[in-house]
């Protein structure tokens, strides 16, 4: 359902994502890992169109969103998680959720998504800015998931979140495939959290994609030699 | 300096000082809001706001001679038409200067200043060569002249109380904009994180020109409300715009409420002030307290205390 090709980014001269192909099926989720630098978040920004992208394909559904503006992109069907959660700190919580609905003709939060993270129900008229961090990163997911995305592009979810509430994470971003059909990219430094969601895992280093692998046949010491410094 | 007068011609002088204050208060407000909103939203300095607000004086004073040659009857309502109006070209004018010029500055806010100030300095000609150099004054219909006698000594007059309800609809209206409807919440959400915005499908560029046009039209307002107390002229504008600064940075940018606070303290100490000392000095003192307490408190008087 997503076909990225020739894929190239750049800071200037510098080129952080260089010629980058890879696809992902439907109701796919892919992991994609890599060590601090090596093009991770950079990959998930141009994807959303937040950065630009130098050259290459984004093909959604069929259709090309290269040229797109991020806001178009989420209305052809991208929802984005960004690293650090972004979430919007001085609106309410059911407000930050609701940005989330500008693209879609729907007004009032689906419940849906509050059976889903029952915490943001009981919190919902806070400041996004007083929640935990692993509240925020609930928050952002589904703000993301508000706008009914194809594909969710998660980046480093795990992040300055404890341990128990990773593995809860996991098993939340399954259900959330399995419910809606969506297809997850989700990159990565957590080894544990990767093998415990993804399909296939994709290890990128200095921009490229140097191994591949599915989740079922994994060499997981080989993954760790990649992530270790 | 009060020693000159009885405590009944003190609190007198407090009272028809305070109220005139209070005009002075409605167009720092109508004013603020427009400058707090586009400032807040995009981070532009606008330097011609102060032309912005002149447009709505102008777009007034066309109304009502309009309605004086063409339908004397209805005189005594055209105010509420030439609000309307003055609103409309306010925030037309401001969403082409908005197209043509700023969204090509976003990256430089620098250099927004400067474009807008030459803007201003552009609006400021053009009124010049098709108004004429000359103030001209709005004919105010029978019934917003005249004063209300609250007791022997302090008086209120009509047209001022009027202002005030102008500007109190508003304001009350821009901050139901702002905190209850969709446009509001994607505009504060630009505010916060543009990026972000754009990423959750705000379509960010299409909110600024909105905030842009209907800051400038709510200047358009204030330049309605403006041509019941001073006359309208080319530059008149300027008069205003560094005022409205000082209510903006003391309110703290980013939140109405505190322009609401700045605005009402900044023109009622002005107002009150003034008649001590004279203006000058008034405005000196002004000043030198807002200094002082952006000293202590450089984000203003109201911020909000989250983790970011």
């Amino acid at each position: 359902m997503l076909k990225v090709a020739d894929f190239s980014v750049a800071y200037g001269q510098s080129e952080i994502i260089k010629n980058m192909n890879f696809t992902l099926g439907r109701n796919e989720i892919v992991a994609i890992m890599g060590r601090n630098g090596m093009g991770k978040t950079t990959l998930m920004k141009s994807l959303m169109g937040v950065i630009p992208s130098k050259q290459g394909s984004i093909e959604l559904d069929g259709k090309e969103v290269f040229h797109l503006k991020s806001h178009d992109r989420v209305k052809a069907g991208m929802g984005y998680v960004p690293q650090g959660r972004m979430i919007f700190s001085t609106m309410t919580v059911r407000e930050n959720i609701e940005t989330g609905l500008t693209t879609t003709n729907k007004r009032t939060v689906p419940s849906d998504l509050y059976d889903l993270f029952p915490v943001l129900l009981e919190m919902r008229s806070r400041r996004g800015g007083n929640l935990s961090g692993g509240q925020q990163q609930q928050l952002a997911i589904a703000r993301a998931l508000a706008s009914d995305p194809k594909l969710l592009l998660l980046d480093e979810p795990t992040e300055g979140i404890q341990p128990s509430i990773i593995s809860e994470m996991a098993r939340t971003l399954k259900l959330i495939r399995d419910q809606r059909g969506l297809s997850i990219i989700v990159s990565e430094q957590v080894l544990k959290f990767a093998l415990d969601i993804a399909d296939r895992i994709l290890v990128i280093e200095k921009g490229e994609i140097v191994h591949e692998e599915l989740r079922s046949s994994v060499d997981e010491a080989k993954v760790a030699s990649y992530l270790a410094v | 300096m009060f020693s000159d007068f009885s405590t009944a011609e003190l609190m007198a002088i407090f009272a028809m000082q305070g109220f005139a204050g209070l005009i002075l208060f409605a167009v720092f407000i109508l004013m603020a809001l427009g400058l707090a909103i586009i400032f807040g939203q995009m981070g532009v300095i606008n330097m011609a706001h102060g032309e912005f607000m002149i447009l709505g004086a102008y777009v007034t004073y066309l109304t009502s001679t309009l309605f004086s040659t063409h339908a004397p009857d209805l005189f005594g309502a055209y105010f509420f038409f030439a609000i309307v109006f003055a609103f409309f070209a306010a925030a037309l004018l401001g969403a082409l200067v908005e197209w043509s010029m700023i969204r090509f500055l976003y990256h430089r806010p620098l250099d927004t200043l400067l474009a807008t100030w030459g803007l201003s300095l552009i609006l400021q000609q053009a009124y010049r060569s098709i108004f004429g150099a000359r103030e001209v004054g709005v004919v105010i219909p029978d019934w917003l002249m005249g004063s209300y006698q609250l007791t022997d000594m302090i008086e209120v007059p009509i047209n001022g109380i009027f202002v005030m309800c102008l500007a109190l609809a508003a304001t009350v209206f821009v901050i139901t904009l702002m905190y209850r409807s969709r446009w509001g919440m994607q505009v504060r959400a630009v505010v916060q994180n543009r990026q972000m915005a754009g990423a959750v499908g705000i379509n960010s560029a299409k909110v600024d020109r909105m905030t842009f046009a209907l800051g400038c039209g709510i200047a358009g307002v204030a330049g309605s409300a403006f041509t019941m107390i001073g006359s309208t002229g080319p530059s008149s504008g300027q008069l205003y715009i560094v005022d409205t600064f000082l209510v903006v940075v003391f309110g703290g940018a980013g939140s109405l409420l505190g322009t609401v606070a700045s605005a009402f303290s900044i023109s009622q100490s002005q107002s009150i002030l003034e008649f001590f000392m004279g203006g000058s000095m008034a405005k000196v003192l002004t000043l030198l307290i807002v200094v002082m307490i952006l000293m202590f408190r450089p984000q203003g008087l109201f911020s909000l205390k989250v983790r970011r």
